[in-house]
């Protein structure tokens, strides 16, 4: 109990010595960056549309652009330079999602084509992909029920 | 002689004989830069992986010490060694060209400490003339090993620390030279039961803290008997919590006080934020900036407190707290 106390009271200690990045400022750096991410992505959207390519068609071919740029950045040392600025901002796009499972894949590769990029590229990406489809399951169940008592969206 | 609860204090204190060093290509670009043996193009070192370059410098680092004091693998008795990776495969894998028997050590950073008191004490209970302490970091296997792969996309918090990619090599016997080490204070793990493997510097300090309180105790001696209280690698965050531990038992370092891993960075220049870690952190500053201090006499008697956060990926996914240990290395001009 006495060291429970003093745990609480030296993370409490700690947590007032140690500096942390201004709040504030990083949530205009990551409003920059994830702004001008959705601007090359409604860039390329309203290019492909421009061509008579069908909406959902230039959709996918925008997600697909942004996600070989995020790739080739990440393969260049680049993106992690932009994440550094720029914070969340460049983690939640899809830019991010593909620099997470570039970065691995990159990381591993030394450790062999089955052991370190088969096992370890979703390393980071992993739990995103996994809660992803548990939660939409769940929800796709929840809507099924909802349909089934009657009720229209 | 064995000193107070946790010392020892040598009746023939060996000699730290030579030293060498080599680090990675930011460290050279550092305020140290000039100081080290050698200083690597590139942080792969001619080899395919960060785990192979570690290796690689932890031999060249041994040659390094060796080729200054004119000796041969073959003299040298046994080899205390360490580094940060799993199994301590970097100096498994870098010792093997030497052929010398070894001493697999980890302690996290603090593991240059735990190879000097270890040899020291061999040598000076008699059992080998010539002893070899060497220890290893590299950024990228770190990184790979601790936290996430170089390319991705994360920021640091201003309490993190960068590992130094660097090895240092010690050669320490009966053979005279300029400093000896006069005495040690074997850590105790301290633990205040925090959480945060991203603030390092706090983790540390109150073993840190523990350690030096320790040494004074058991020594006899007052903060300014040292002309330098030197910690591994406190960081800027963990230096002003040490100063506020010791005060708490009713002492001042202030005065006296380094932070390897504070000076062998440029924190505003080289953008990294606390300051420098890992094995290799302390043992090539003790290499390159404070060994020629006390060789020349500049400082009389140094305290070198290398650091350690003994944690692992595995027991901080499970919730447990990282554990400090620091240890006491007495070291003299003579």
């Amino acid at each position: 109990m006495e060291k429970e106390k003093l745990e609480k009271e030296y993370e409490q200690y700690v947590k007032e010595k140690t500096p942390v990045h201004n709040v504030y400022m990083n949530m205009l750096k990551a409003f920059i960056t994830g702004g001008a991410i959705c601007v090359i992505g409604q860039f390329i959207l309203n290019y492909c549309k421009g061509k008579g390519i069908a909406e959902d068609i230039s959709a996918s071919w925008t997600s697909l652009s942004l996600v070989f740029l995020s790739v080739l950045l990440t393969g260049l040392n680049v993106y992690y330079k932009i994440a550094k600025w720029g914070g969340a901002g460049a983690l939640v796009p899809i830019t991010g999602f593909a620099n997470s499972v570039a970065s691995p894949a990159i990381e591993y590769k030394k450790e062999g084509q089955v052991f370190g990029i088969g096992c370890k590229i979703f390393t980071i990406a992993g739990p995103v992909i996994l809660y992803g489809i548990m939660t939409s399951w769940t929800l796709g169940v929840i809507y099924y029920f909802l349909i089934k008592a009657g009720v229209t969206l | 002689m064995i000193k107070g609860s946790q010392s020892i204090q040598f009746d023939k204190s060996p000699f730290l004989i030579s030293s060498g060093s080599i680090v990675g290509k930011k460290e050279g670009e550092g305020p140290l830069g000039n100081l080290f043996d050698v200083v690597g193009e590139d942080d792969l070192f001619g080899e395919k992986t960060w785990e192979a370059a570690e290796s690689t410098m932890q031999k060249e680092a041994c040659l390094l010490a060796l080729g200054k004091a004119h000796v041969t693998p073959e003299e040298v008795r046994y080899i205390y060694g360490g580094d940060l990776l799993r199994q301590g495969i970097a100096t498994s894998m870098g010792m093997e060209a030497l052929q010398i028997p070894m001493f697999g050590l980890y302690g996290a950073c603090s593991t240059s400490g735990e190879a000097l008191a270890l040899s020291s004490m061999a040598v000076a209970a008699g059992y080998g003339d010539l002893m070899l302490a060497v220890t290893s970091s590299h950024f990228g296997s770190a990184e790979k090993e601790f936290r996430f792969p170089l390319g991705y996309a994360t920021q640091r918090p201003l309490s993190a620390h960068w590992t130094v990619t660097g090895s240092g090599a010690f050669l320490v016997g009966t053979r005279k030279s300029h400093v000896r080490i006069s005495g040690v204070t074997v850590g105790k793990i301290v633990d205040y039961g925090l959480k945060d493997s991203q603030n390092m510097g706090a983790c540390m300090a109150p073993a840190a803290c523990d350690t030096i309180i320790q040494n004074l105790e058991d020594f006899e001696r007052k903060e300014s008997d040292y002309d330098r209280i030197i910690t591994g690698d406190l960081g800027y965050v963990g230096q002003s919590i040490l100063f506020d531990l010791i005060r708490k038992k009713g002492k001042d370092i202030k005065p006296n006080h380094m932070d390897c891993g504070m000076v062998i960075f440029d924190q505003k220049k080289q953008d990294t934020h606390a300051g420098g870690s890992g094995c290799g952190c302390a043992a090539t500053t003790l290499a390159s900036y404070i060994l020629p201090k006390l060789e020349k006499g500049e400082w009389k008697r140094i305290l070198f407190v290398p650091t350690g956060a003994l944690m692992s990926t595995v027991s901080f996914n499970e919730g447990e707290s990282v554990p400090g240990i620091a240890h006491g290395i007495v070291l003299e001009h003579c």
